[in-house]
């Protein structure tokens, strides 16, 4: 599961990947001409839409990868950088960029594409471009009040403007097609060409047919996470599907053992985790298995993972899933807590005489009767499983 | 527009002489937008991050200002937190590679397309004094607008585009809103 830095691909190799992306936006940016400032404000007086172009399919081409990467659960949303709105400042500085853009021709990225070709413009914007930072940073008391005021947190447009991430995404596919019928006709204008016949080349109908497929499928199939935790709310289903099974008496003497290879996954509300837990226990909930820190949790050699809530229909929800997104070594205790508790941790020896394999079973719950709370009692302060993954840093 | 001057060095007309090639078309710009996507995808996959420009300028201002009067970056706040959030150093930064890499695919790109050319280009109508100072204005303006709105048309608006970031994609709208709205007052610049 993305993103693959920084465990599969490690910091230091990270920055090879940062001089493989640059070679590649670098190359694409140049052959679609955002080396030439005469293109880029051409934008803006209307004699040539290239940038928009370029921008508006590069960003929704993106996005709509983003979407249905999330979709498949091939990326975790939840690492990844979204840059953090500040309101304020967001908008001062969109607004003096525009003026920058207007007056200077290029943005960073651009000028740095022409200055490689040989511009000399661009390398007079980039010799700008350090003068302006430095003032920021020498007038950083000054500006320090504006820069963080009107913190929003790292909301997501969709989140903020209160529609479903789907509708959103169409709104913005629809909103790009659209800007580029109505901006050929402005240019077309503005060049006092005609307007062409509409020539459908394969090519790109191909491509446009492709995403949009895509985000369709992204649109009407239910998302891999909901559906899966649509489908454990079937009881029947739960009821009928196989999964290991650890009994009460197992469970006490793995963990008297001190075996090594369990681990239990404790799905009960963290306030309960927090009031009794049994040894080696994480607290997890239905939504973290999708998270892909506890994914290496789960994925650990050799261990047994052994779900457990009070009753054992919950935990099954949770093995389900689990056993579905393809963890193996899936187990749920036989009984819940709630049977943990009365045949190990409250056993009361039956009157009744028993045979001697329930005799032998009766000696060791007394044992484990015992031991169990006294190993309760030790790993009191740990288990509590901290998030190590964070979001990646990013931003200009 | 289309008599747009470019003043020429010594290399070029030389190279003009030599080869005599006209440069290759650009590409089709919605193919261009689409590889531009993958590759963001691709980034945002692989790093968690996207892509990014006007932050490598502002490494590269922390190092510059660091080795010239270190007692400084010590005592301002800006610097401060910028040498405390990078402890390896203000160069070794994800971005600051990225833009190395910029500007060889740039270059490799111009290469096989004839468009390598020391030239500054300018409006027919202004002087090339002009276009030098409003280079220098607009850098420095765009770079000082980056810092208040976290990232650049890379870093905030076409990477915030792409994670659907609120707050990227209303300084998206800030940048060319604003371009439109200051447009009319320097059309003389350009057309």
């Amino acid at each position: 599961m993305g993103p693959l830095v920084p465990d599969i691909i490690g910091n230091e190799l990270n920055f090879v990947v940062a001089l493989f992306v640059g070679i590649a936006f670098g190359f694409i940016l140049e052959q679609a001409g955002f080396s030439t400032s005469k293109k880029l404000v051409g934008l803006f007086y209307g004699y040539d839409f290239t940038v928009l172009r370029v921008f508006f399919t590069g960003g929704v081409t993106a996005m709509m990868g983003v979407v249905a990467f999330a979709h498949f659960g091939l990326i975790d949303v939840n690492l990844i950088y979204i840059n953090p709105t500040f309101i304020y400042s967001a908008i001062v500085g969109g607004v003096i960029m525009g003026l920058g853009f207007i007056i200077g021709g290029y943005c960073p990225g651009t000028s740095l594409v022409g200055a490689a070709i040989g511009k000399i413009d661009g390398w007079i914007f980039i010799a700008g471009s350090f003068l302006g930072v430095f003032i920021f940073a020498e007038g950083y008391p000054l500006f320090e009040g504006l820069f963080k005021a009107g913190f929003w947190g790292s909301p997501r447009l969709f989140e903020t403007l209160g529609l479903s991430q789907s509708l959103y995404a169409f709104l913005l596919v629809f909103l790009a097609v659209f800007a580029f019928w109505i901006t050929s006709l402005i240019e077309n204008k503005v060049n006092g060409k005609p307007n062409p016949e509409f020539q459908p080349v394969k090519l790109y109908i191909g491509i446009t047919g492709f995403a949009l497929l895509i985000g369709l499928s992204a649109f009407i199939l239910p998302d891999r996470k909901e559906a899966l935790i649509d489908s454990v709310n079937d009881i029947e289903f739960i009821k009928a599907y196989t999964i290991k099974e650890m009994t009460a008496d197992e469970l006490a003497f793995r963990l008297i053992d001190k075996d090594k290879r369990i681990q239990i996954i404790d799905v009960r509300a963290p306030m309960e985790f927090h009031k009794f837990k049994l040894p080696k226990s994480v607290s997890l909930t239905k939504e973290n298995l999708f998270e892909k820190d506890f994914a290496k949790l789960l994925t650990m050699n050799g261990k047994i993972n052994i779900f457990l809530a009070e009753n054992e229909i919950t935990a099954k929800k949770a093995a389900v899933i689990a056993d579905k997104l393809g963890y193996v070594d899936v187990r749920v205790l036989k009984g819940g807590l709630s049977g943990f508790r009365n045949t190990i941790l409250n056993f009361q020896k039956p009157e009744t005489e028993a045979n001697r394999r329930e005799a032998d079973t009766f000696r060791f719950r007394e044992k484990a009767k015992y031991l169990i709370p006294r190993l309760i009692e030790q790993n009191k302060e740990s288990g509590a499983v901290k998030k190590t993954s964070k979001r990646v840093i990013g931003g200009c | 527009m289309k008599n747009w001057k470019t003043k020429n060095t010594n290399l070029k007309k030389k190279k003009k002489s030599e080869f005599n090639m006209k440069p290759t078309k650009y590409m089709n710009p919605y193919l261009a937008g689409f590889f531009l996507g993958l590759l963001l995808l691709l980034t945002i996959y692989i790093t968690g991050r996207g892509l990014g420009a006007s932050g490598a300028v502002k490494s590269g201002v922390v190092a510059t200002v660091e080795s010239v009067a270190p007692s400084h970056t010590e005592s301002a706040t800006f610097y401060k937190d910028y040498l405390n959030e990078h402890k390896e150093g203000p160069l070794k930064n994800w971005l600051v590679f990225e833009v190395i890499g910029v500007l060889i695919g740039a270059f490799l790109s111009g290469l096989i397309s004839n468009r390598l050319n020391l030239s500054l280009e300018h409006s027919p109508k202004i002087q090339p004094r002009t276009r030098i100072i409003g280079a220098f204005i607009g850098g420095m303006l765009f770079a000082l607008g980056a810092q208040f709105g976290r990232g650049c048309t890379s870093g905030a608006a076409l990477s915030g585009m792409a994670v659907m970031s609120t707050g990227g994609i209303i300084t998206m709208m800030a940048i060319f809103g604003g371009a439109y709205a200051f447009a009319y007052f320097f059309r003389k610049l350009w057309i």
